[in-house]
């Protein structure tokens, strides 16, 4: 659609834009800090700046709403608002200028924080880049809106433009701070990095998509300066929780399917498929994946045949090593048992997971007690209320319920064999 | 020569210092114990199948009653399961009061143990002395949650309760007060040779066996394996405080007496930082849905408890009740030693060896 | 005045004479042991940052013992079926009556004493040890495991720990020259043997704990271990004596301390005499009482085979070597 050219064009136009005009800030802040402290304070100051800078301007879009409600409610002019929003802007940024500076001075006496300063600093970066995207674009609402109430209906299509524009400028500025911290940073992991920009991309991402579905459902009219502030406030809202979001790590972008990043535990996972096809062969294992909800743990199901000698490779083998079993237990899944062992290496201070799925109406399968001697009584328990048998254990009985219960309670078509108890 | 007879002695259940309802069946041979078998499943309550009936936050009143004496660990190993499941993150302040719930509760288990342990070799002072201090901090807890043992504190997503006006600076207050005061437990029963007597030596296990048992917490590192779930792989908010992990390499009893007191000084210094820390304000609960819905699919979390590593294993099919519920219990795995342990001991021994172990029968049980 | 008794007539007045007297200090005991079950209770219990009993007749709880004896007065006799019936009612009476009859050789006070044996310091080590008959009776007659295992480690304390007693004893018969109690205490008109002896002193203190049984020594009703050791099958009455035999010993034990240790009823400083010596001997007996109420509460439990090892090859070495010393010493000082 020649719409999404323009849009195209203008987003790369403003993108441009908004990335020299950052860019030139961020060094004009590093320069002014660079000859008073070390390096890592740096880092700190650059943060606390930014989180200063987001702030005010969060602080000044606060401000210009409030200012553009009262406008609009006694005028409904778009004169004033202009005005009010260019002074609200140039105020803004002196403000922000003001406060770098105070910033910086604080960051001149303070001691140099820890590592979990970073980490803190690292979180107010990224809702900091929500906190001054948001504000970006309700102020490019704002003005669109009364443009587009000067110039009429058909202008919602250029609004839309505009926004859409406004929008990849803010992605762009985040992401260009985002790059600037980076750059000022100096250990921390590049990690971090990345996961800061891969925010920044999926949060203006969603703002985009979020404005633009706002601007698609925006009639003309009186009706959208509040709309406008509705939307805009929920975008905020929709930032601040996808920074959230993605701050909690895992990099797993919500807003667009095809960003999904791959898990940083592929390569274990990789790794152990590879290590036990060479030794043991190829179709020992049914499945194998990463377990996303899970704190992206490998998990490898093993076909029940193959359970044991897995188990025992996973313990001897020299390239993996765990030696340190930390749960066994059973469950009913109606169509089959399974029995999920979670494994952990001291050596390589990495978790597996294995499962093996049984046959329902008779669970058997091999025990691990001679390989971990912590297997023995999960399995007695998994043996005492779901009835899965294994084979070789030592002592299997029924720990729990005693030797007298009728039935395994945790399977799911359990009855109690005396109802009235 | 004169015929002796092996004696089956039973400990339990009803026992004085078994600490729960708990049955060893011993086989002695004189004061010699030649083997021992424990019984459990005296105070299996059936939690893991009720709650494939409840909600999530139905749950978390079950989990208070199965460690009961470190309950703040239990309610948070569930929330943490499940909002690593929906990827929801804790406010700020959520997790701060967390945290300091959690350290509260441990140094409060820690001393439990402590008087718990020295009443059973027949000093009846220190368990006073510790329950007063016990008493100090069940007040803090009962000031945030409203209980004084089951506190059904934590949500999914963040806490129930924010602390009361002023409650941060009591936390502050106490750290110092209970320094001292674990001054006094050193230099009343520590240096004690009659103690001493009693513990050194007894016991004992090597690194290896701790592995191969699947060990945790307390009876790992008094090994030399220096692994503790806040550190390795922190949860919540661990990973900002500095704090130490007390390691001691002999494996006995006294080893682990030692850990365990030292751990009481690592909380207390996290609760410190936490205190300095603490956000002036904030929400408590993050924005979840009303009645909440785990994802499809399986997540095992675990977390450093002041017995050992507990877990939480949820399978969910995206209902608002959880398909399959299992927590890892630490006192489970930890008993299974206690069989080869006892070989060849003395009774006298058995009562110090039982006690230095350090379980809680609602969580062997379940 | 109970010696003129001895060595008057026979005859109905002067039985009745002693029998009045008898009963009088049994139940000067019976009081004592009343207020001392009392007093450990409250001590303990202020050492512990708890009161002791503070409901029962007033605030200090007075009348608590009272209460406690008279609750077990009226309890059910309950005897094991199996029990060996004979024995398991003649125990607590063995194991009681020596109790007493050893408060016969001590002196109270130069007035107040009854009997002046020459061999004092003997019958009371003698006549103590027929406690632990009384002990093993019970444990045997109980038909129960615990209370066999319970017996049979009363037993082997009781006996291991005689040995010491008596051996830190006699560093004083040496320097006094005599056996007899009422010598004893003449001879530390000027010095006390604390002073003297220090050694000894210390010595038959342990060993003075584990006779009578006590915090760090119980293991034979060691309740956190085995239950309550050989007196478990025991209830109401029967049991009652059992504790009234330990608290009577603890009597006897704190008053054989100071008398030959303390010096008996001699003021601590002669300008002081003017306070009787039945004052002194109190106050002292005093001491010795609350320092085995602070053993208590302070001292975890020694294990069993840790008991045997410190009795034979600690102290006993020790108070051998120390009579050898005072031998040696007083050789020396008899040269000069």
């Amino acid at each position: 659609m020649s719409g999404e050219k323009d849009l195209d064009q203008l987003k790369k136009e403003a993108a441009a834009k908004a990335k020299a005009a950052a860019l030139a800030k961020m060094k004009a802040k590093e320069q002014g800090e660079a000859q008073e402290e070390s390096q890592s304070e740096d880092l700190d100051i650059a943060k606390q700046k930014a989180a200063a800078a987001a702030k005010a301007k969060a602080a000044a879009l606060a401000k210009m709403k409030a200012k553009e409600q009262a406008d609009a409610q006694e005028e409904g002019v778009p004169e004033d608002l202009d005005a009010a929003k260019q002074k609200a802007a140039a105020a803004a940024k002196a403000k922000a200028a003001a406060l770098a500076k105070m910033k910086a001075k604080e960051q001149a006496d303070a001691k140099e924080e820890g590592v979990p300063e970073d980490l803190d600093a690292a979180k107010q970066k990224a809702a900091a880049a929500a906190k001054a995207k948001a504000a970006a674009l309700a102020k490019m609402k704002a003005k669109e809106q009364a443009d587009a109430k000067e110039e009429g209906a058909p202008e919602d299509l250029d609004a839309a433009k505009q926004k859409a524009a406004a929008a990849a400028k803010a992605k762009a500025a985040a992401a260009a701070k985002a790059k600037a911290a980076a750059l000022a940073k100096q250990a921390g992991g590049a990690g971090d990095d990345e996961k800061a920009k891969a925010i920044a991309a999926a949060k203006a991402k969603a703002a985009a998509a979020a404005k633009a579905k706002a601007a698609a459902n925006a009639g003309g009219g009186a009706g959208d300066d509040a709309k406008a502030k509705a939307i805009a406030a929920a975008k905020a809202k929709a930032a601040a929780a996808a920074a959230a979001k993605a701050k909690a790590g895992g990099g797993s972008a919500k807003a667009d399917p095809v960003e999904e990043k791959p898990s940083p535990n592929q390569p274990y996972l990789d790794k152990y498929m590879k290590v036990i096809e060479e030794h043991l062969g190829k179709d020992l294992i049914e499945d194998s994946y990463i377990n996303r909800l899970s704190k992206d743990v490998p998990t490898i199901i093993a076909k029940p045949e193959s359970y044991f000698k897995m188990a025992e490779f996973l313990k001897y083998n020299e390239q993996l090593g765990f030696d340190y079993l930390s749960e066994l237990h059973g469950s009913d899944f109606e169509t089959h048992m399974e029995v999920y062992v979670h494994l952990y290496s001291f050596k390589n201070s990495q978790s597996v997971a294995l499962k093996v799925k049984l046959d329902r109406d008779e669970p058997v399968i091999d025990s691990l007690e001679p390989l971990w001697a912590g297997a023995n009584w999960p399995e007695c328990e998994a043996y005492d209320l779901l009835g899965i048998k294994f084979t070789n254990h030592p002592n299997l009985h029924r720990i729990m319920l005693g030797e007298d219960w009728v039935g395994h309670p945790l399977r799911k078509d359990y009855e109690p064999y005396d109802v009235e108890v | 020569m004169l015929r002796t007879e092996e004696m089956l002695l039973n400990v339990g259940p009803q026992h004085p210092s078994t600490h729960g309802v708990f049955r060893l069946v011993l086989k002695i041979d004189g004061e010699t114990i030649v083997e021992a078998k424990p019984v459990i499943g005296y105070l299996h309550r059936g939690t893991e199948k009720l709650a494939e009936d409840l909600q999530y936050t139905q749950i978390i009143p079950y989990t208070d009653r199965m460690d009961y004496v470190s309950a703040m660990t239990n309610n948070y190993v569930i929330c943490h399961a499940v909002e690593t499941m929906m990827d929801i993150q804790v406010p700020e302040r959520a997790e701060y009061l967390r945290v300091i719930a959690m350290e509260l509760g441990r140094v409060a288990s820690h001393l439990v143990w402590f008087g718990t342990f020295l009443l059973d070799l027949g000093a009846t002072s220190p368990l006073l002395y510790a329950f007063r201090e016990r008493e100090s901090i069940i007040n803090l807890l009962n000031e945030l949650s409203g209980a004084r043992l089951t506190f059904n504190y934590m949500r999914v997503g963040g806490v129930k309760w924010d602390a009361p006006e002023g409650w941060v600076d009591k936390v502050r207050e106490f750290v110092p007060y209970m320094r001292e005061q674990l001054k006094g437990y050193h230099s009343l029963v520590t240096g004690n040779e009659i103690f001493t007597n009693r513990v050194i030596g007894v016991g004992t296990y090597t690194k290896e066996d701790a592995l191969n048992y699947s060990l945790s917490g307390a009876n790992l590192r008094c090994t030399g394996v220096k692994w503790d779930l806040r550190k390795d792989e922190p949860y919540s908010i661990y990973d900002r405080f500095d704090f130490d992990v007390p390691v001691r390499e002999t494996g006995d009893a006294w080893a682990r007496y030692h850990v365990r007191l030292d751990e009481i000084e690592e909380s207390l210094k996290i609760l410190e930082q936490a205190c300095e820390q603490f956000p002036a304000e904030g929400a408590i609960l993050a924005k979840v849905p009303k009645i909440i819905k785990a994802p499809k699919g399986e997540a095992f979390v675990r977390i450093e408890s002041p017995r050992g590593e507990i877990g939480c294993y949820i399978a969910s099919d995206g209902k608002k009740e959880p398909y399959r519920l299992k927590f890892r219990r630490p006192s489970f795995y930890n008993l299974q030693i206690l069989p080869k342990l006892l070989e060849g001991e003395t009774i006298s021994n058995l009562i110090s060896i039982l006690g230095a172990v350090d379980i809680i029968l609602g969580e062997v049980d379940g | 005045m109970v010696e003129e008794l001895l060595h008057s007539q026979a005859g109905i007045l002067n039985f009745g004479i002693f029998f009045l007297l008898a009963v009088v200090l049994l139940f000067v005991i019976l009081g004592f042991v009343t207020y001392a079950i009392l007093a450990e209770r409250k001590v303990m219990g202020f050492m512990q940052l708890r009161q002791g009993p503070n409901q029962v007749g007033g605030r200090w709880g007075l009348l608590q013992t009272v209460a406690d004896v008279l609750k077990l007065l009226l309890k059910e006799d309950t005897i094991p079926k199996l029990a060996d019936k004979p024995l398991f009612i003649i125990a607590p009476v063995i194991a009681f009556a020596p109790s007493f009859i050893v408060m016969a050789a001590i002196p109270f006070t130069d007035k107040f004493q009854f009997a002046d044996l020459g061999v004092g310091l003997l019958y009371y080590v003698a006549i103590s040890g027929l406690t632990t008959i009384g002990m093993l009776t019970g444990g045997w007659a109980s038909n129960n495991k615990y209370a066999l295992l319970g017996g049979m480690r009363a037993a082997a304390q009781m006996i291991s720990y005689e040995i010491p007693l008596v051996m830190s004893v006699i560093g004083i018969v040496l320097l006094t020259g005599s056996l007899n109690l009422n010598d004893i205490v003449a001879a530390q008109e000027n010095v006390w043997y604390i002073v003297l002896q220090p050694v000894a002193f210390i010595i038959f203190l342990i060993a003075s704990v584990a006779e009578l049984n006590r915090v760090p020594f119980d293991l034979p009703e060691a309740e956190n271990e085995l239950v309550a050791g050989f007196h478990v099958e025991y209830s109401g009455f029967r049991w009652a004596m059992f504790m009234l035999a330990e608290y009577v010993y603890i009597f006897a034990m704190a008053s054989l301390t100071t008398v030959l240790f303390l010096g008996g009823w001699h003021p601590l400083f002669s300008f002081l005499g003017f306070i009787p010596g039945a004052v002194w001997f109190a106050l002292k007996f005093m001491c010795v009482f609350f320092l085995l109420l602070w053993f208590r509460s302070t001292f975890p439990r020694i294990r069993a085979d840790k008991l045997m090892e410190f009795a034979w090859k600690i102290l006993l070495p020790i108070a051998l070597a120390n009579i050898f010393l005072t031998a040696i010493i007083k050789e020396i000082l008899n040269l000069f």
